[in-house]
């Protein structure tokens, strides 16, 4: 890492006597505080926490329930129920391609012991989505009272601007079902809105990976796994700015 | 050639297309054969993907959901700007030499249009939908909502000059070409913006993208006024009279200086994304100069669109009509495939690349199927039709001195 270098070109801190190791973890507890973690892809909410205090919450969660969700991503072992789940509740085609949610495989061959892990994916229900910018007929919109991004398939002339405004790859064009983009909406019109209190895929998880909640409600467990500073926590892509709602989470 | 001072009645004007139509050769009506069947072919093929669904005859897919038919869509209505604004520097902006040209660009730049909204007509999936929601459910932060309305206003000015200079009404042609060159550039500098506000598709972003559409848009109109006068008066079995030359020198120049900006441009682009290494657009710029889509680069957009025509067009100093077809034949398909690369690179980085996941390790392959190949050659067949038809109609798109 090229931040060792720009560590030892600062002059007179009384560097000379620290040790590399010393310098690393020392780097990394400056990587925690702000935030940043292993070079932009982790993101930590510790550090908005911190500066933020409990009234500011209905600022910072604007929706109410303000849903979201928190993947302990250590815990995922790819038995993909929550995908068998997921098609079978939204009645989302088997064909390629078309999913709402789906398991991603990050390889590390140099780590010791499991070499594997799986990140589960689905639509981030950015606070600031990008999906919804760019269609021209608001066939795609951000729900006023949950922050879900819904569809509205009528609308939908299938230009495709949405799938490409995407940072999170959550959508596609259902040719067989709805004859418009479909794409994870929490179960809002199969279960939420009825008054389960589970996503369809968060209930099928034998692994307790997804958790589902009211991030405006600190009693609820998502808010109290995305406020802790023990564990990171971070999103997918933070660099894309559309300010998602889908955190993660391991150890 | 025929000087009316006084409008023609209809029975003249019926009778001199009938005339013009029986004296066409064979090789003419074998090319209005040959285009027609092309657009035949396509709109049946088109319309039965749109009926049976796209995804069994188009090898777009979710993560490369944008194909070659948007990339025709951009060089059909780049090419519809572009001759807008360069025959508008003539009629609407007064500079005499480009006044010959006017009538036929301002015909073609309808004809690309159109050519434009055949193919994205089989690209959107429900295209209907757009005539009856783009107008009651409208979202005004979208760039794409933008453009198609504009491009609509733009049609309609279009159209309305054309008829204006046919009915050889001056002012009121300048302010519908006026009105339509500010359409166009609002237009498309919407279509720049759509590509160029994208975050997360660092190929494409920056703001710099609706003024490069412009220039190009621009460099793409001379091609094409070139190429398509030429054509005419060999269409027409005609000689170019000494101010049509002249014309075609000064759109030449233009040319070459707008070749020089959109080389300037793109090195541009390149050192900016090379910088950005290794995150960012690295990666496609990296297949774009080196890595697999080299030669498309070099071959096709730099090459042939460009490099080639540039010394082609100095070499034939603007007089050389051979040498300026074949370099304005040769930028139609370099053109057609720096669109093509624009739509295609910008969507070949997956875009959870940087996560490094098994799944999404590779650059996102595209190639287009047969049926995206023949919508699309459809596209050039309209155009090719309206053309042929169009100088025979309208005798040449003559430009009478006033
Ligand atoms: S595909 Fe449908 S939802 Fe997506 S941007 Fe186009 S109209 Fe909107
Ligand atoms: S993840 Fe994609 S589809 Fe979901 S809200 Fe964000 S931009 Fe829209």
């Amino acid at each position: 890492m090229n931040t060792d270098k720009d560590f030892s070109s600062l002059k007179n801190e009384g560097l000379e006597n620290v040790s590399n190791q010393e310098r690393r973890d020392f780097l990394k507890m400056g990587l925690a505080i702000t935030g940043i973690f292993a070079g932009g892809t982790l993101f930590s909410a510790v550090s908005t926490f911190s500066r933020a205090h409990a009234s500011d919450f209905a600022k910072k969660y604007p929706y109410k329930p303000h849903y979201s969700m928190v993947m302990q991503q250590h815990r995922c072992i790819d038995c993909e129920r929550c995908m068998e789940a997921c098609a079978a509740t939204n009645n989302v085609p088997n064909r390629p391609g078309n999913y709402r949610t789906t398991i991603l495989e990050k390889e590390t061959p140099d780590a010791i012991g499991g070499k594997l892990e799986f990140i589960p994916v689905l639509c981030n229900q950015c606070n600031l989505p990008q999906c919804t910018r760019v269609c021209p007929t608001k066939a795609t919109y951000k729900d006023k009272t949950t922050g879900i991004v819904l569809m509205d398939t009528k609308k939908c002339i299938g230009c495709l601007t949405c799938q490409l405004g995407c940072p999170y790859n959550a959508r596609y064009f259902d040719e067989k079902n709805r004859h418009a983009v479909d794409k994870c909406n929490f179960c809002w019109d199969t279960r939420i809105s009825k008054g389960e209190k589970d996503t369809a895929c968060a209930q099928a998880c034998p692994a307790d990976v997804r958790i589902f909640g009211d991030l405006s409600n600190q009693e609820d467990r998502i808010f109290k796994i995305v406020h802790q500073i023990e564990r990171p926590v971070w999103v997918l892509r933070p660099e894309s700015g559309t300010r998602p709602n889908v955190f993660y989470t391991k150890g | 050639m025929a000087h009316h001072h006084t409008t023609p009645t209809l029975n003249e004007l019926v009778s001199g297309v009938a005339d013009r139509l029986k004296t066409a050769g064979t090789g003419f009506y074998l090319m209005v054969f040959v285009s027609l069947c092309m657009v035949l072919v396509a709109t049946g093929l088109g319309l039965m993907t749109m009926f049976k669904g796209h995804e069994a005859y188009y090898n777009v897919y979710r993560e490369v959901p944008w194909g070659i038919l948007i990339a025709a869509y951009v060089f059909f209505v780049v090419t519809s700007t572009g001759l807008c604004l360069v025959s508008s520097i003539g009629h609407v902006f007064g500079v005499k030499d480009f006044m010959p040209i006017a009538k036929r660009s301002v015909f073609l730049s309808i004809a690309t249009i159109l050519s434009g909204f055949f193919v994205i007509a089989f690209e959107i999936k429900i295209p209907w939908k757009m005539a009856i929601y783009n107008v009651i459910s409208p979202n005004l932060t979208s760039n794409i909502w933008w453009m198609g309305t504009l491009y609509g206003i733009y049609l309609a000015f279009m159209f309305a000059e054309y008829i204006f200079l046919l009915l050889d009404k001056h002012r009121p042609a300048v302010i519908c070409g006026f009105s339509g060159s500010v359409a166009g550039i609002a237009a498309h500098s919407n279509l720049g913006a759509v590509f160029g506000l994208l975050m997360g598709r660092e190929y494409w972003q920056g703001p710099y993208m609706p003024i490069y559409f412009i220039a190009s848009a621009m460099m793409t109109g001379c091609a094409v006024i070139i190429l398509f006068h030429i054509l005419g008066h060999k269409v027409n079995n005609e000689q170019m009279t000494p101010d049509m030359q002249r014309a075609l020198e000064v759109t030449t120049k233009i040319g070459i200086l707008l070749i020089t900006v959109i080389l300037f441009f793109t090195t541009w682009k390149l050192i900016a994304g090379a910088a950005g290494q290794p995150g960012g657009a690295w990666p496609i710029v990296h297949s774009e100069v080196v890595g697999h889509h080299a030669f498309i680069f070099w071959f096709f957009e730099i090459l042939m669109g460009m490099a080639g025509p540039l010394v082609l067009f100095i070499l034939s100093k603007g007089r050389d009509m051979k040498l300026m077809l074949i370099a304005s034949v040769s930028m139609v398909i370099g053109i057609f495939v720096m669109r093509y690369n624009l739509v295609y690179l910008g969507q070949a980085l997956p875009v959870y690349y940087s996560l490094g996941v098994n799944e999404f390790k590779e650059m996102l392959n595209y190639f287009p199927s047969i049926y995206e190949w023949i919508i699309t050659a459809g596209g050039f067949g309209l155009t090719a039709l309206l053309f042929l038809i169009g100088e025979k109609v309208f005798d040449g798109h003559k430009v009478e001195e006033h």
